[in-house]
Order: C-alpha cells, then structure tokens, then sequence
C-alpha cells in the first residue's frame, strides 16, 4: 500500500505537466537567456511566457511586476531589507508573533541590530487585533510585513484590509502568501499590496525557485546585484528550468483553485471530523472558520507530537508536528505559544496538510489509524489513567526540574 | 526526521516496563513541560537488599525520551540502589546505541529520574543543579547555559577559548556567530568589548606540534609566573591548572590525570568519556594552551595511553 502524504505545507509533489514542462530546458534549450543566438532566445522566450503565468495566478497589473527569486525566504529578505534600505529614515518593522521563521529571524536579526520590531500578538484562535495594529501605524515604520495564511494552522490574515491602512498611511506592505498562492484567489491589481512572496515548491512546482511580485512603482533596492537579469532588481543567472516549471505550476494552481477550495476542503473537513469523533480530549487550533481549505491542526491532548508522527510514519502516514522535539529547540511551536495553548497540548499538535493529489482512500485510512495510536501514546503517559486524564493532570504529574 | 538507532526505535515501538509499578517504594518525576519532555519512574526497592525488584516508567515525550525511559528500567532492575546509581547518562546512551546530540537530554533525563527517585526513597531532599538551554552547538550538543557560566568562571573572550573549554564550536563552525553573540553580552556584563579574532583562512595551530626544541616564544607576552621554580613548585603548579581544568571534563563524565613531567613535556592521561571521543586532541590543545600561561612556559602536553603508560613504568 503506498504512503498517505498528508504534509503539503511542508512541501508538495511536482506536478507531472510541470516535469514535462520544464525537462527540454535541461539538455536541449540549454542556451543561457541572455545570450544572443538561438540556444539563448527560446530560453528568454519561455521565461516571458512564466512570468505571465504567475502574473495571472496573482492577479498582477504587468508582468514586470513578477521578479523569480531562489525560495520564499529570499524573497522575504529581499523585500523588508529593500523597504529599510530604500527609506533610511525609518527604523521601525511591524510583523505578527506567528510568522514562518523567513521573516521572524530576519527580524530578530535586525532587532539586534537596532531596529524597531513590533510583532503584532494573537489571540487564542491566532487572530490579529486590528486597533492595535492601526495605532502602530506611523512615520518610523518602514514596512508591515504579515502573513497572508499561517503555515502550522491555516489561519488567514485579513492581509487585503491591513494593506489598505498601511497604504493610506504611506508604509509599505508586504505579504508572505507563500501558503495561500494558489489555495485561495489573489488579485493584486486591486489591492494595496505593495510586495508578495510566493514559493514554487508549495504549489507542486520544483524546490529552488520563488517569486516577489513588486508593485510597480514602489521604492526598491536589490539584494543581489550583479547583471541585469530581472531587469537589475535580482542579479544572477536564472534558473530557467526551474522558472519555466514556476509558470506551469501557476497555470495549473489556476485550474485547480476551484477543486482545492470543494474537494480538498471537504476531504480535510471529513478527516478532521472522523479523528475527533473518536478521540477524546482533542481539539483543532487556530481560526477554524477563517483558514486554508487543505489545513487540520489537530492537538492531542498530553502526548508529544514526535512519538505521534513515529507512530505515523510507521504505519505510511506522513505529517509535522509543532512539538518541541521535531525542531531540535526547546519550546513547542512559536505558533502554538502564541495562541496560549497550554504546553501538555501544544507539544502533541499534528499538522494534516492536503493536497490535489489527497483522495478519499486516503482520509478514511488516516481516519483509522489515528486513533489507536493516540491510545497507544497516552498508556505511557504519566497524565493518562485508564480512559482519562488523570484528576487535576497539573497536580497529580508536577516534575522536578519544571 | 531523526537519525534514530535500531535499538532507540525498538525501545520506543516496543517499551518494556511501561507503566507504574503496583506496590511501588521509589518514584522520581522528572522533566520539563516547556521542553515536552517528561517522566515517572516508579521502582519497586527490597528494603532488606537494597535491591530493585521492578522498575516502570510513564513518560510524556518524544521517541528518544520514551526508548530512554524503556532502556533506563531495563538496566536498573536487579541492581542494588548503589550500583544503579552509578549509571549515567552516557551509559544510558550507550545501551540504546547512541543517541542524536540534540537527543541527549533524554538520556540525562533518564538519570535524573533513577536519583529522584532513589532520592524519594531514601527520603532525602534532591538538590536541582539542572540546567538547561537551546543547544548552541549542535556538533557537540553544547547548550547556552554552558558556554554562558564556562565563559563566566572563566573570564573567556574568545570563541577559541570557548571551543578550548567546551568544545562548542570545534566541529563545522556554523555555530560561532551564536557564541560571538553570547561572548559579546557576557564581555558586555564585565565591562569589555568582544573583539573577534583576525580574518584568516589558516589558522595558526593552538600551539606547534614539534617535539621539546626548538621552543618558540609564547603565545602570551610578559608571562606572569616567575621563571624559576623548584620542580616540585612547577608540578604543584601543573597540579592546580589541571584541577581547575577537571570540572569541565567531568562534566561530560571524562578527567584527565598527571602521570608525569619530563622537562617541557607533560604527560597525562585522558580518562572516562575523554578516552577515544573525538574531540580529545582539542581537549589536549586547550590543557596545553591553560598549562603554557599558567607556567609562563612552553611546554608540551602528551596523552599516554593506559597502555603505553604500564611499559613505562617497567
């Protein structure tokens, strides 16, 4: 029986017309783009044809709007350095505590260097206060920088509305959508959203390349300089290959929107639905009327999350945890503590991620093999007794060292 | 996903002694929730022997922390407290065929469980030395707290100093901005300024590896002990440095001892984790680098083999 791939937000299979698309520009349209003759053209070409793909998946007024990066994590570094560096005069950032570590170590990063960072809390379902928000909103700020959707809960951002109130105070937006880019309709030409990052891998794109859509107009300084590839705004030799796979993936993410937002989402709904009628003592954390149609975010009350996706993976089952121990770190997902989810629960939150590729089989596979081994997990636990928690779990099990 | 040995998977696919123990005498809760990592161990001690009839364990955790706990009852059952008591979180490590560095907390755990709850029985108040923090250097599983109070006790200022008293940092070096960063708050908190050390692409050996002559000056000017001592005075001295040196190495349940000096050469000899971790000539250099300011002297620092020390001796 072949493996249940439930972990589309970490990564997504290559769409086969993707890898048809894209195989020619290894061996036989090898030609770099810049180049003059024939083997070069048909290249340049075929990048003009994926740049209006993407163009059309977000919505863009031109196509120059879209630059290819290498990932999403340097299409956020590129963008909020760009903003600090094209507006000197300002040192302040303003992001959410839940962002993907792309923006929130950059931040950090420049916090220490002598930055203003406000990280915008959230509260237990993971949503923004948007008060506090337009209060933070002033001349220093050189860039708001908020995820469209969040990575571990699916949550969704009201990025159009806080693009708007940034514009109208004359501060740059940008957005991390790399989770929402082809799960959930983007029109950028109507919106006030001044730069966007997407990656190729999370839309069955290959990994290595990424975009930053820049509105036309907006102030910019380049993190690579070097030749005039992307019209001097992300010097380097393209990955054409790769690029050229980007715009299929775009035209293919547009066919699919419909399916990913009735099919997926139903699939995700019945998975959710089948684990927690039959497991007691869990819940789904973030927004769960406001988020992406392929994200479950179950938490298991106390069991770890490492044990849990053991457990999975031995039985075929591929999905993340937030728990401390999958990341190597000492805390449970940055997401979860900021959500106030107490530590017995966050450490045992598992991330069902689904994808086009997800069918029906699958789910009610997963439907039967969860619950057993929540059971099996919390026999070993010290605050489990019999069918239940044990009585008052924070004072019966208190350990040493805490 | 962890690199996870056959024996850690086993122990966690199929724990034995998982459970309370009915009629337990000793229990040891230990952990940490923050961390996701937590455990009951419950024995069953004859109170005429001493002797451990039965061990079980209940754990809040990850694979590791689980198979650590499984492994942990397996070994201590039938041993008296005493015996028991002499495993450590190495040996923890061991029985499961080693474990991820950034997994050995687990171990650690384990240990901390089996002297809580011998603690619990003999009803003695169990003193919390534990310490815990991210892992800074991910080659040698050296966390913050570590390299903070080795830095601390120590007045180092330098990464070099920290990689020579810790070890953090001698493996891949992509750890060193995070031990610039810590050397610069902690110079920061006793008043000086963290200066890094000169861009270099060789780096200069701690100290040349060629034999007594000819000796070249040393690395720190002005030395500041007297040039002449007496050979006992100078071997007391030796005596001093290297107990100094000692804690460090037993925290990582390795030590070093004096066999002998000859002249500029010191013989030592590296024993428990020390002997064959792959570190140890790191450890010897920094031995070295300590003996050399302390002595205001070259000398040169030589591990002897258990071995190799007995035909000496003949």
């Amino acid at each position: 029986m072949a493996d249940v791939y439930l972990d589309n937000n970490a990564t997504t299979r290559v769409d086969d017309e993707v890898v048809q698309a894209m195989l020619p520009f290894f061996t036989e349209q090898f030609g770099n783009p810049s180049s003059l003759h024939s083997f070069g053209n048909q290249v340049g070409l075929a990048l003009k044809k994926a740049r209006q793909s993407v163009q059309k998946l977000l919505g863009a007024e031109h196509d120059s709007e879209i630059i290819f990066t290498s990932c999403g994590t340097e299409s956020d570094s590129t963008a909020i350095l760009s903003a600090l560096k094209a507006q000197p005069e300002r040192k302040t950032v303003i992001t959410t505590v839940v962002e993907h570590p792309a923006v929130l170590s950059l931040c950090d990063y420049l916090a220490s260097e002598g930055y203003t960072v406000h990280k915008l809390p959230v509260d237990k379902k993971g949503r923004l206060d948007l008060d506090h928000y337009a209060s933070l909103l002033d001349d220093d700020v050189a860039v708001v920088s908020v995820m469209w959707a969040n990575n571990e809960t699916g949550t969704l951002f009201p990025v159009e509305e806080m693009a708007r109130m940034a514009d109208e105070a004359g501060i740059m937006f940008h957005t991390d959508a790399v989770q929402a880019v082809g799960k959930v309709p983007i029109d950028l030409k109507n919106s006030a959203i001044h730069m966007l990052s997407l990656s190729g891998h999370k839309l069955h794109a290959p990994k290595g390349v990424g975009v930053l859509y820049l509105r036309r107009g907006t102030r910019f300084r380049p993190l690579l300089r070097g030749g005039h590839q992307e019209r001097g705004r992300r010097a380097g030799t393209e990955n054409a290959a790769s690029i050229i796979a980007m715009g299929v993936a775009a035209e293919r993410a547009l066919e699919f929107m419909e399916h990913e937002n009735t099919e997926v989402k139903r699939l995700r709904d019945k998975l959710e639905a089948g684990i927690l009628a039959v497991v007691p003592h869990a819940f789904v954390t973030g927004d769960p009327d406001n988020r992406l149609p392929n994200t479950a975010n179950i938490a298991f009350e106390y069991i770890e999350g490492e044990a849990i996706l053991l457990l999975l993976n031995k039985v075929g089952i591929a999905a993340s945890s937030g728990s401390a121990c999958t990341s190597g770190s000492l805390e449970p997902s940055h997401v979860m503590r900021a959500m106030d989810i107490p530590y017995t629960a966050a450490h045992g939150t598992v991330r069902f991620s689904l994808s086009r590729y997800t069918t029906e089989e699958e789910i009610e596979r997963v439907i039967r093999e969860v619950p057993p081994i929540v059971a099996q997990l919390r026999k070993l636990s010290p605050y489990w007794s019999g069918s239940g928690p044990v009585e008052d779990p924070g004072k019966a099990f208190a350990p040493v060292y805490g | 996903m962890w690199d996870y040995s056959e024996k850690v998977k086993e122990h966690f696919y199929n724990p034995k002694n998982a459970g309370a123990v009915d009629g337990a005498n000793a229990i040891g809760d230990v952990g940490s929730l923050s961390c996701g990592d937590a455990l009951r161990l419950t024995l069953k001690v004859d109170p005429e022997t001493d002797v451990i009839l039965d061990a079980g364990f209940q754990t809040f955790g990850c694979g590791s922390a689980i198979a650590s706990s499984s492994a942990l009852t397996e070994m201590v059952k039938g041993l008296t407290l005493d015996d028991a008591l002499k495993i450590s979180n190495q040996d923890i490590a061991d029985f499961l065929d080693g474990l991820p560095p950034e997994k050995m907390h687990c171990s650690v755990m384990g240990r901390e469980a089996l002297q809580a709850a011998v603690a619990n029985y003999r009803g003695e108040e169990l003193e919390d030395d534990h310490e815990e923090g991210a892992l800074i250097c991910k080659c040698f599983a050296i966390d913050e707290v570590m390299v903070r109070d080795t830095i601390r006790a120590n007045k180092l200022s330098t990464v070099e100093d920290v990689t020579n008293y810790t070890k953090a940092g001698g493996g891949c070096s992509a750890c060193h901005e995070g031990i610039e960063r810590v050397l610069t708050e902690e110079l920061a908190a006793r008043g000086e300024v963290f200066v890094a050390a000169p861009t270099k692409a060789k780096k200069k050996k701690a100290a040349p590896v060629v034999a007594a002559e000819p000796a070249p000056a040393p690395v720190t000017e002005a030395p500041v002990a007297p040039p002449k001592m007496s050979n006992l005075q100078r071997i007391r001295r030796i005596e001093t440095v290297l107990a100094a040196i000692r804690p460090t190495l037993q925290r990582d349940n390795g030590d070093v001892e004096l066999i002998d000096v000859d002249g500029k050469n010191i013989y030592v000899k590296l024993t428990g984790a020390c002997t064959g971790c792959q570190m140890a000539s790191m450890t010897l250099g920094g031995i070295q680098q300590r003996l050399i300011e302390e002595l205001g002297e070259f000398v040169k620092v030589i591990p002897v083999s258990a071995a190799a020390h007995a035909q000496m001796e003949v």
